[in-house]
């Protein structure tokens, strides 16, 4: 490995990044953005549809930013990084998923 | 360039200081999914006065996101040119990023502003309690973000592109992606989802 990119790889704390994986990510998540305001401005699709359409399309951009902008992948240099970024989502889905699941029940059980 | 940085393997204490400043951005995460859960159970609750989908415009929001993203793309692209040690274009980009967050930050207390002054403020009911703080919250850290942005630009003018100086850039680097981040479920779960 040469200064550089020990350099480089120091300095993003994650992967390399370059001119190509900025602009794929930037215009991949110009892409997706148009694409949900779109849908939901002209309510293209029925309620159900739009919700699960705006949720994967806001899912698919994290995955975009996350890999072309922040770099984390499954090299040695950002395994740390990975992990724990995992470790969050998981804490993020029991906390909102379960707060979401425990006021559902409560507000059914006082409207029943 | 001094050789702190060079001359590792990547297992240097610059490596660890980028941990630690991630594991910080982890929990901020912890953080925005409370206001987040706590807009999801509140949204609906009204109290009689307008939900969010009348109070607020789809293309406004759109073009604050441009905003945000934009200052994203050129913030990386000034890291590019720390690469290149290329000072001057760093420079350049940082302005660059600094005047499209500020446009983000503006729109956005302009959007505030006008629902307060249509009557409507965090006191009228529980969902725009959650909703101004929770927008509020992100808001609040893109201040913050621009704040180390200016103090950095002109660090960066007196002490020059040292490894020091590119630690901080890249603290400064995560931070503000984990704000456009936090943006994509901000526009997608309040606005989008309160459009629908």
């Amino acid at each position: 490995m040469n200064d550089n990119n020990i350099c480089q790889s120091t300095l993003s704390g994650n992967g390399h990044k370059t001119l190509t994986t900025y602009l794929v990510g930037f215009n991949a998540s110009l892409f997706l953005t148009i694409i949900a305001f779109y849908l939901v401005f002209r309510h293209l699709l029925s309620d159900t549809h739009l919700y699960i359409a705006v949720v994967l399309l806001a899912l698919a951009q994290l995955y975009v930013q996350v890999i072309f902008f922040l770099r984390v992948n499954a090299s040695k240099e950002s395994r740390m990084n990975l992990l724990s970024f995992l470790f969050t989502i998981l804490i993020i889905t029991v906390l909102v998923g379960g707060s979401l699941w425990i006021m559902y029940n409560l507000n059914y059980n006082m409207m029943h | 360039m001094n050789t702190k940085t060079l001359g590792h393997d990547g297992h240097n204490s610059d490596s660890t200081d980028i941990f630690g400043f991630w594991m910080y951005i982890m929990t901020d995460c912890v953080l925005f999914a409370t206001l987040f859960a706590a807009f999801a159970v509140l949204h609906n609750n009204t109290y009689g006065g307008p939900g969010i989908k009348q109070l607020v415009s789809l293309p406004y929001v759109f073009g604050e996101t441009m905003f945000l993203l934009i200052s994203n793309l050129t913030y990386g692209l000034g890291l590019l040119s720390v690469h290149k040690r290329n000072q001057k274009q760093l420079l350049g980009w940082l302005y660059v990023s600094i005047i499209f967050g500020v446009g983000f930050l503006t729109m956005e207390l302009n959007e505030f502003i006008g629902i307060v002054r249509e009557g409507h403020s965090w006191q009228s009911s529980a969902a725009l309690s959650s909703f101004f703080t929770l927008v509020g919250t992100h808001g609040l850290h893109v201040f913050l973000g621009l704040v180390w942005m200016v103090v950095l630009s002109f660090q960066v003018t007196k002490l020059k592109i040292n490894s020091t100086m590119v630690r901080r850039l890249t603290y400064l680097g995560l931070f503000w992606n984990f704000l456009d981040i936090v943006w994509i479920f901000v526009f997608t779960i309040v606005y989008l989802m309160g459009a629908i």
